[in-house]
Formats: C-alpha cells, sequence, structure tokens
C-alpha cells in the first residue's frame, strides 16, 4: 500500500543521517517512538519529538533502554508501528527485548547508530563492533534482519525498508547505522507518498473463534492482532503452542525454535540487498559495509589505477548473512578483502561462507575515526600477490 | 418419591467468562493467595461492567506474572520487571484501553522498581495490583524487597537484615492516585477496590498480602495457608486514609490495610495533549489510538 502522506515530508533536503533516519521511519508509517538519550543517536528522536505531534503520533522519553525497548512492544500489540533508537550501552541494555520482540513475533525496528566500545567506549567517535551483538547478542536461538546505511540517503530509504521487513517477516530489525553516517549531513531526497510502498501489517481476516496467534501457511509467518478487538488473545515469551499458550517441552521448542529460524533463513534471498561492482573478472572483492564501503571504494580506485583487478561488494543486509552471494565470489575471485570498524566481526562470516574458497584478509581498525584507504589498499596488494 | 422430576442443575460459576478454562488447573500452590486475588478481579470486573474487549491485563515474570495466561482477556506474559514499561507502550498506542498491569512483590519493585516510579510520576493511566506474597515464590523462595528483616529464605538461611519496602508510601511519594492495601482475607473490600481503579483515571496501585505457604510460611515456621488467613483476620486493622508512612509492615506484626489515596491529578495523556495543543495550536495533531492501518 502507498504510504501516509501525513508523515511524508516530500522534497528535496540537506539532512545529516540521524534525522533522514527518523523522517524514513515517519514516511514508513511509524507513528510510535520510545527512547532514552545516548550520543550519536539522539538526533533521531528529538526530531521525531518535534515532528510528531504535527503528525499524529506519540513520543515518550523512557526512563532507560530497558524501558524503551519494550515500550515499543506495547505499542506495536497496541496498534502502532513503533521503533526505538540507541548505540552501544544502550543497545546492550536493549537485548533481553531483542529476545522477547523475536520470541513473540512484535514487528518493529532497533536503531543503533554506532560508536567505540566496550563500555562507554567512544561516545561521539564511530564503529561497526556492534555487528555481531545486533544478531546474537539476546540469549536462545532466533533470527532478526540487519541493514547497514552508508548514506543519509540510504537512513532514509533504508528505514523504510526496514520497517517494510519487520512487518513482512514479523521480526525485530536492527538498523545498523553508525557515528560517521549518522552525522554526516548531505543530500536527501524525499519522495511523494504515493512513490513509497509499505508492506502492511499482517492482519487477520478471522474471527476470534477461527483465530490462533501463532498459526502460520507456508511462508512460517502467523497473522497478528491487536489488543481491543475482541479476540483475547495471549502472547507469552514462554515457549508457546500456535494458540499462544506456554507448552514448555522439547517437541513445541523445537518446533517453535526452528520456525522462528527458518522464516527468515528461508527468505534469505529475498532479504538479501548488496551493491556490486567490478566482480566478473575480480582477482580480489573487497567486502564492506557502512561508512567503511565509503573509504574502500576510494581504495579500489587506487588499487586499480596499479592495475590490479578488484572488485567490490557492499552488504547493505548484513543478517542474515548473504551467503549464496558470497559463495558464488568464492568461486571466481582468489581473495577477499574485508576492512571494518572493529577487530574482525563480518569478516568471520565471509570466511566462513568461502569456506577455503578465496583466502580472506581482515583490516581491522578499532574505531575513533575510518580506516585510511592506504590501510586497505596495502590489505588488496597483499591479497592480489 | 419418584425420580422423574429431578434436574440437575450446572449453574457455570460466574467467573468463569473471565478465565481460560482451557488452561485450568493452574500452577499456584494450595493455601496461596494469586487465585484468590484473581477471582476478586473477575468479581470487580462483573460489578464495574467494564467492555472486556477493552481491558488488557499485562504481567511480568513469576507466580503472580502467570495471571496474564489465565484471565480471557488480552494478555501479555511479558520480560521481568518489565510490565509497566510495556503497558505504557500498550496504553499510548490505545488509550480506550483499561490496561491492568498485574504482577508480583519481586517482580514490580526490585527488577521493576524503577519502571514503577516513573509511571506512577507522569501518572500513567495504569492499574497496577500487586500480589505480595514477601519473597520470589516462582524461583523458590528467595529474599527479595518486600520480605521482612529477619525472615529465613533460600538466600537468607539464617535471616534477612535488609530494610523492606513500605510500599504504599513508595506508591504515595511517586505520585499515584490511588493506592490501597488488602490482605487475600478481604476480599470483599478487595473486589470493591479494583472496581473503584478499573473506574479511576491515573496511576493507581493496590497491594495485595498474599500467604506463600510453601516457600515463606513453611520455611519460617509460620503454618500453613489457613494460619496464615487466622493471621490476616487477627492482625489486620482498617484504616481508610491513614499516613503511608505509617502502615509499613513486619514479620508477622499488626498489619495495616485499607485505601490510604485516593486523589486526581491529570494523567500522563492529558497532559500532553495540553501542553502540546497549547504550544502548536492547530498545528498539533492529537493522536486517539496509533493504527498502522
Amino acid at each position: 500500500m502507498p504510504s501516509d502522506p501525513r508523515g511524508v515530508l516530500t522534497g528535496v533536503h540537506f539532512l545529516d543521517g540521524d534525522q533522514a533516519c527518523c523522517e524514513g521511519a515517519l514516511a514508513a508509517g511509524t507513528r510510535f517512538a520510545a527512547g532514552y538519550p545516548i550520543t550519536p543517536s539522539t538526533e533521531v528522536v528529538e526530531r521525531f519529538a518535534a515532528r510528531i505531534p504535527r503528525v499524529g503520533g506519540t513520543f515518550v522519553q523512557m526512563e532507560d533502554e530497558l524501558a524503551s525497548s519494550i515500550a515499543i512492544l506495547g505499542a506495536v500489540w497496541g496498534g502502532a508501528k513503533a521503533f526505538t533508537v540507541t548505540s552501544g550501552p544502550g543497545f546492550s541494555l536493549m537485548m533481553e527485548h531483542i529476545g522477547y520482540a523475536a520470541m513473540t513475533e512484535t514487528p518493529c525496528v532497533f536503531v543503533n547508530v554506532q560508536r567505540g566500545g566496550p563500555s562507554t567506549g567512544l561516545p561521539t567517535l564511530p564503529a561497526q563492533s556492534d555487528m555481531m551483538q545486533a544478531r546474537w547478542g539476546s540469549h536462545g536461538d532466533y533470527q532478526i534482519i540487519a541493514l547497514c546505511p552508508n548514506s543519509p540517503q540510504e537512513c532514509f530509504d533504508l528505514a523504510i525498508r526496514a520497517f517494510n521487513l519487520a512487518e513482512q517477516y514479523r521480526v525485530p530489525v536492527m538498523f545498523m547505522m553508525d557515528e560517521c553516517v549518522g552525522h554526516m549531513t548531505e543530500k536527501v531526497v524525499i519522495p511523494q507518498a504515493d512513490e513509497i510502498e509499505i508492506y502492511p501489517r499482517r492482519r487477520t481476516k478471522k474471527t476470534p473463534d477461527e483465530y490462533h496467534a501463532y498459526a502460520t501457511g507456508d511462508d512460517l509467518v502467523p497473522e497478528m492482532v491487536h489488543a481491543g478487538e475482541g479476540y483475547r488473545f495471549h502472547i507469552t515469551g514462554l515457549t508457546h503452542d500456535e494458540r499462544g499458550y506456554p507448552l514448555m517441552n522439547p517437541k513445541s521448542q523445537d518446533h517453535l525454535v526452528r520456525r522462528l529460524h527458518d522464516k527468515i533463513l528461508n527468505a534469505a534471498g529475498d532479504i538479501a540487498m548488496y551493491e556490486e561492482e567490478g566482480t566478473a573478472d575480480a582477482d580480489v572483492v573487497v567486502v564492506s559495509y557502512g561508512i567503511t564501503s565509503r573509504v574502500a571504494r576510494h581504495a579500489v580506485e587506487l588499487a586499480r589505477s596499479e592495475g590490479l583487478k578488484v572488485g567490490t561488494l557492499r552488504l547493505i543486509t548484513v543478517w542474515p548473512f548473504p551467503e549464496k552471494k558470497l559463495q558464488k565470489l568464492a568461486r571466481s575471485a582468489r581473495a577477499f578483502v574485508v576492512p571494518e570498524l572493529n577487530l574482525g566481526q563480518i569478516v568471520l562470516e565471509v570466511e566462513r561462507v568461502a569456506k577455503g574458497d578465496a583466502k580472506t584478509y581482515a583490516v581491522t581498525h578499532a574505531g575513533g575515526t575510518v580506516h585510511r584507504p592506504e590501510q586497505i589498499l596495502e590489505a588488496i596488494r597483499e591479497a592480489a600477490r | 418419591m419418584s425420580t422423574a422430576n429431578l434436574e440437575v442443575i450446572e449453574a457455570p460459576n460466574p467467573i468463569e467468562q473471565f478465565l481460560r478454562m482451557d488452561r485450568i488447573p493452574h500452577i499456584w500452590c494450595p493455601g496461596c493467595g494469586i487465585g484468590t486475588s484473581v477471582n476478586c478481579f473477575a468479581h470487580a470486573l462483573l460489578e464495574t461492567k467494564k467492555n472486556l474487549d477493552r481491558v488488557a491485563v499485562v504481567s511480568g515474570i513469576g507466580c503472580t506474572g502467570r495471571v496474564a495466561g489465565y484471565v480471557k482477556l488480552d494478555s501479555f506474559h511479558t520480560t521481568h520487571g518489565r510490565a509497566i514499561p510495556f503497558a505504557t507502550g500498550l496504553k499510548l498506542a490505545n488509550p480506550d484501553l483499561d490496561v491492568v498491569v498485574y504482577s508480583g512483590d519481586g517482580d514490580l519493585f526490585a527488577i521493576g522498581g524503577n519502571h514503577f516510579i516513573h509511571a506512577a510520576r507522569r501518572n500513567m493511566d495504569l492499574k497496577v495490583i500487586c500480589v505480595n506474597n514477601l519473597l520470589y515464590a516462582m524461583t523458590g523462595g528467595q529474599s527479595g524487597p518486600t520480605t521482612p528483616a529477619t525472615s529465613i529464605t533460600t538466600t537468607a538461611p539464617y535471616g534477612g537484615y535488609e530494610p523492606s519496602f513500605n510500599l504504599p508510601q513508595l506508591a504515595d511519594a511517586a505520585g499515584a492516585v490511588y493506592v490501597a492495601r488488602w490482605t487475600t482475607f478481604h476480599v470483599k473490600q478487595l473486589a470493591r477496590s479494583m472496581s473503584e481503579i478499573l473506574n479511576k483515571k491515573g496511576f493507581c496501585f493496590i497491594e495485595i498480602l498474599s500467604p506463600c505457604p510453601t516457600l515463606y510460611e513453611r520455611r519460617n515456621r509460620l503454618g500453613d495457608g489457613l494460619d496464615t488467613m487466622k493471621y490476616f483476620k487477627a492482625s489486620s486493622k482498617i484504616r481508610h486514609g491513614a499516613p503511608t508512612s505509617e502502615v509499613a509492615l513486619t514479620k508477622r506484626g499488626e498489619i495495616t490495610v485499607g485505601k490510604f489515596i485516593d486523589r486526581d491529578r491529570p494523567d500522563h495523556i492529558e497532559l500532553m495533549n495540553t501542553q502540546l495543543r497549547a504550544q502548536l495550536g492547530d498545528k498539533f495533531v492529537e493522536a486517539r489510538g496509533l493504527r498502522c492501518d
């Protein structure tokens, strides 16, 4: 369905990534945000607090990130589209409710504008060191989706995509920005509302007598109802049956947890987004995401000017990891170079998927600034040798 | 005498309509007071004639946290301590709902204590019902913030020594508009208090003192559930309007019960709308239910 025009600020703007992310959320139909202040993400909710009373919606500043990360889930079951925004330390506190959202299949978006860690780390400086936490941070087996924008325009475009994926698969989506992308200001084009496609909430047409909260069809995604509609439904974080009732035994656990996995992994091909360039005859493929992809681009240009055959693969969807794409490239290229603002996270996935078909070179960085292109260039030269 | 005219009348219990009978029997122990409190809650729903399609119950984790699983309403069994912030989001998204938070003392006042005071400060329109059984029961009887000093628990094997919270005083100080305490002996008064909060706007709080014969009374050699009911009956004094600073509980001491606070102040949504309308005028779009479709 098309977007609700009330939330769409159509026009050409000069925005930073945080503000563009907020506009993307509004354009996606998000009318509820709960947040707790934390650098470098706060501008997202500051803008939301200013904009939402003129659009028709609610912002609430909660007492901590535990509260904001579950207030959004309450709002979703009350009928809203909702998101919360944070950075490293707050993201750590939100882990419990990422698991609860995955278990209860509550569609929502968690924005993490990444900064240097661990702990308080570098509040005002960039990192990409929460990539594994986004995937594995809550306890138990579950799947999430994670997207990585590399520009303010993408903070807008992909925020809409993040909400659409959350609704389509009824899963929490991690919107993994970084301090650089969040605070860089560039041109952002916001289209007309009717040009923005919104994935509608998967509402049931069944009557309360027929409806089972967690019954699914072939795509393994259940249909939703909201509180106040007469369904008298029950939601729990306990292992549950199709009715949503607690049913705690190995068989029920196996059925539920595998379904939560499969509904995402079966659709990994549809969820995967990436940008690929010059890979067809490349000896070396540079795999990057977020702000690092923009540094890598320069490194690749330098390498090509030296006559090296280098391609690039920019991951836009990082989770579920686009395995098929990487497997294919591992067979055609000799090596992968993986720069990222951490001491080696996504490179582990690249290495796992390559299964030795291509060598993998990490270009690590502890964060606080971006790589120098020469660091990446050096790794490309070594990989091409 | 003929038996032909005998008729078996199967009148359903009037509270069955409020329960998920397909989930009965429940998990609570013999002598536990949580079921009694749910009975009172059902009677309050009956009494107030609330539209049950618009009443939602939100629980945290623990024995009382299981209430959400047994009431036949839109019901949410959330994470430990976080029933109140979940309920806050639910209420803000759909202000037409009557949102009841039903949980235990450990859930609401230890791990969830911060959320309790902030929701009271905001005067979020939530009805918070706390069954206080003086310890963590689901996990086997550990000390909590309400456990009276000198009580034996699994984590205070030589008797506790930490002072405990006076819950009505905490709720009062944080800004609740309605504060009452009853025991599970006071079923009529409790049901009446529950009816009152279902019809009152703002952050309302009822503490229900309940036996935990399996874990609290047994370890402290205080008898069984019936003995505790006798204690509740003998030691409770009804003092409506008592200053909440004077109602602290002690181990097997006098229990002050009654309605301590009943006052009015604008709730969160009213304050928000008033301020935004004053500042934004015609540009303010009031959110009346945030339906994404």
